[in-house]
């Protein structure tokens, strides 16, 4: 396998990684099961999320360096980096609102996490201007 | 590096409906494993796990694993693809992982309904092996070996 196979492969398995992350908390906020689903999704969510988005940042950037055709000012890689930074920094209030137990905001923050996780794939996909 | 990356614009609804499906399997999955086996490891949380892992059987895993379906059916209509490896892994691990997941949503069921005991270990083993296979899948349909 070439470099690029394995980054693209790695990167995938990263977004894969991070959906699972939004799965597991989306399991926790709108789903029953009480303290025990609490107990069972709490830490995998974190983990998932947490190695997913890095993955996905890190693995993402280095493709981006690594293939001719993209340049990270391409606009279509900047959007991304912006809904990364949208759904990070929902996905980090989230945590610290589940890991305090005060559920102020946890359906909306996790309606910005999926939205913009959707809006990353729809963008890694159809990859506009490039 | 210069690669073969651009593909035709006619592809992309149809792949996005594949891989967002395959994410959401996989996501679903994932929740299935983490309940299942966390009831395993603790006897006095197994029932109360029962439902939503069945639950998630239903209305999660299954309804992504037909969009995921319905878009590598799709995608292999527009690309007209042959039998390449990586095609008959996909397909390969997309049967046979039908079947398991049929399997595990039976086992959940029948748990869910006596309100008792977990369908944990069976439900956690199946569910780890349909999440290697896919890891498998994933890696073929990226590198696309010969």
């Amino acid at each position: 396998m070439s470099l690029y196979e394995w980054l693209l492969f790695l990167h995938v398995l990263a977004a894969f990684l991070l959906v699972a992350g939004l799965a597991a908390y989306g399991a926790l906020v709108l789903g029953a099961g009480g303290a025990a689903a609490r107990r069972a999704l709490a830490p995998p969510a974190m983990a998932l999320w947490g190695a997913g988005g890095i993955g996905v940042l890190v693995l993402g950037v280095w493709l981006a360096l690594q293939v001719d055709d993209y340049a990270l000012w391409d606009p279509w890689i900047i959007a991304a980096i912006v809904l990364w930074l949208v759904a990070s920094a929902a996905g980090g209030r989230l945590s610290s609102e589940l890991r305090e137990d005060r559920p102020g905001s946890t359906r909306l923050l996790l309606a910005v996490m999926a939205l913009a996780t959707f809006a990353l794939l729809v963008d890694m996909v159809f990859k506009p201007g490039a | 590096m210069m690669l073969a990356i651009i593909r035709p614009d006619g592809w992309n609804g149809p792949l996005l409906v594949h891989v967002g499906g395959a994410m959401a399997l996989v996501g679903a999955l994932v929740v299935v494993l983490a309940l299942a086996a966390h009831g395993w490891r603790r006897g006095d949380d197994a029932a109360a796990l029962a439902r939503p892992t069945f639950r998630v059987l239903a209305l999660g895993v299954l309804p992504a694993y037909v969009l995921m379906r319905a878009g590598a059916e799709w995608i292999a209509s527009e690309e007209a693809v042959g039998d390449e490896a990586w095609v008959g892994i996909g397909y390969g691990v997309s049967e046979a992982g039908l079947l398991l997941i049929l399997v595990a949503t039976g086992l959940a069921w029948r748990t869910s309904r006596r309100a008792a005991g977990s369908p944990g270990r069976a439900v956690a083993v199946i569910a780890g092996v349909l999440l290697v296979a896919y890891l498998v899948a994933i890696w073929a349909m990226t590198a696309k070996p010969a």
